[in-house]
């Protein structure tokens, strides 16, 4: 297989130095990169999972809105990125490993590189205390 | 093909009695086979072009970026002159700016007297990304790789053999540097296998320490890159301009006593000449 180009990589590396969790996807919605922030709330370690495709990382989280449904995928940042190449942001709620909901902010922004390709989509997240 | 280097210092011009050995001129390399010729980058080097009689009407010279050590021989480069010749000129595509008004920076007032626009010979522009193209025979791969503002490396299939061209390239910029994993290492496509690699390796591991982001890679970084891509040969190159030919000759010995790879490996050097098949 073809070595990812130098944006994707550059962005897997910035991501390694980041405590914040990052999720690396590519152009059709494969986690090809989580770090080490992600993987506490994975609780898998990349070095284990390697890369995920969508329909495996997809429904380990389980976002919910604020009446404790089950969201859409439409209305995830990540996926409105992924369908339209543009940033995105959102609060709401994901099921923890122990079950619990955590209120998360969620940015993904895409990675388009110079010639003005898309090659994949950057979601990075806070867990933000509820008010 | 023969690959003749006619300068392998990096980022500025250096002379003197030190540094006679491994040479002062900034990267420039010819590639010749059969009748077809390509210049790689355009450093003080290119002069030794001035020199060769010219046997072609045509010039092609690929850039990896524009960085003044790789271009700052071009107000200096004769063909430039001649309303007989058409000159090419390849280098990397910018999202702002295009290749000829970046050029045009140095080629004119006041860092230079003559305007590109100016130049008697016939010149053509081509900017380029990632992307695959011929010239003359030459089968040639270009891809963007990691170094500071837009800088491609290029891999140059001949007849028989494949030479890879990356004098500034920094594939260990991370935390932990080089991730060793064929699809996360910049550039891995371009010199996978290659027959020789010409590879930036101006820094020792201690110096690059003080150095991550600069865009170059050390010694050490150089050979690793060149094991993961299974290179044939490897040319390390773009020596620092504070580096001696003593000081060279000692960072190669140690790097020979705390390395064990098994391919060939050696300083490029000013006026070195390589056969491949």
């Amino acid at each position: 297989m073809a070595a990812y180009e130098i944006e994707i990589i550059l962005s897997r590396q910035l991501a390694d130095c980041l405590s914040i969790p990052v999720f690396i996807i590519d152009t059709v919605g494969n986690l090809i990169f989580y770090n080490a922030a992600a993987e506490d709330v994975l609780g898998k370690r990349f070095e284990e999972t390697g890369e995920m495709p969508v329909e495996v990382w997809s429904v380990i989280f389980k976002p919910i809105d604020q009446f404790n449904k089950e969201m859409s995928p439409d209305e995830l940042p990540l996926v409105k990125t992924l369908r339209d190449g543009l940033p995105y942001h959102k609060s709401f709620w994901i099921r923890s490993l122990t079950g619990e909901n955590e209120k998360i902010a969620l940015t993904s922004y895409p990675i388009i590189n110079r010639e003005n390709k898309f090659l994949g989509a950057v979601a990075m997240f806070w867990k933000v205390k509820d008010e | 093909m023969k690959i003749t280097l006619w300068g392998v210092r990096g980022s500025i011009q250096t002379s003197g009695p030190a540094t006679k050995n491994y040479g002062s001129r900034t990267s420039s390399v010819l590639i010749s086979e059969d009748d077809d010729l390509l210049i790689l980058d355009a450093g003080s080097g290119i002069q030794e072009f001035n020199s060769i009689p010219l046997t072609t009407k045509r010039i092609d010279i690929l850039l990896t970026h524009l960085h003044m050590d790789h271009i700052q021989g071009l107000g200096f480069f004769n063909p430039f002159f001649n309303d007989n010749l058409e000159v090419h000129i390849w280098g990397p595509a910018s999202h702002d700016q295009s290749l000829r008004s970046r050029l045009s920076r140095y080629l004119s007032p006041p860092l230079f007297p003559v305007l590109l626009r100016d130049l008697p010979c016939k010149l053509t522009l081509h900017e380029i990304g990632n992307k695959s193209f011929q010239i003359g025979h030459f089968k040639i791969k270009s891809n963007y790789i990691i170094h500071p503002s837009p800088t491609i490396g290029y891999r140059v299939a001949g007849n028989q053999s494949t030479f890879t061209y990356m004098p500034d390239h920094e594939p260990a910029l991370g935390k932990n540097g080089m991730i060793k994993d064929q699809k996360w290492i910049s550039a891995f496509d371009l010199a996978a296998g290659a027959d020789l690699l010409y590879h930036d390796g101006q820094y020792s591991s201690k110096e690059y320490a003080n150095k991550k982001g600069w865009g170059h890679s050390s010694m050490d970084d150089a050979l690793l890159f060149s094991s993961l891509c299974e290179v044939k040969h490897l040319l390390i190159a773009h020596h620092d301009p504070y580096h001696s030919d003593d000081q060279l000759n000692e960072l190669f010995r140690d790097l020979q006593l705390n390395n064990k790879f098994f391919f060939k490996y050696e300083m490029a050097r000013e006026g070195m000449e390589v056969e491949l098949p």
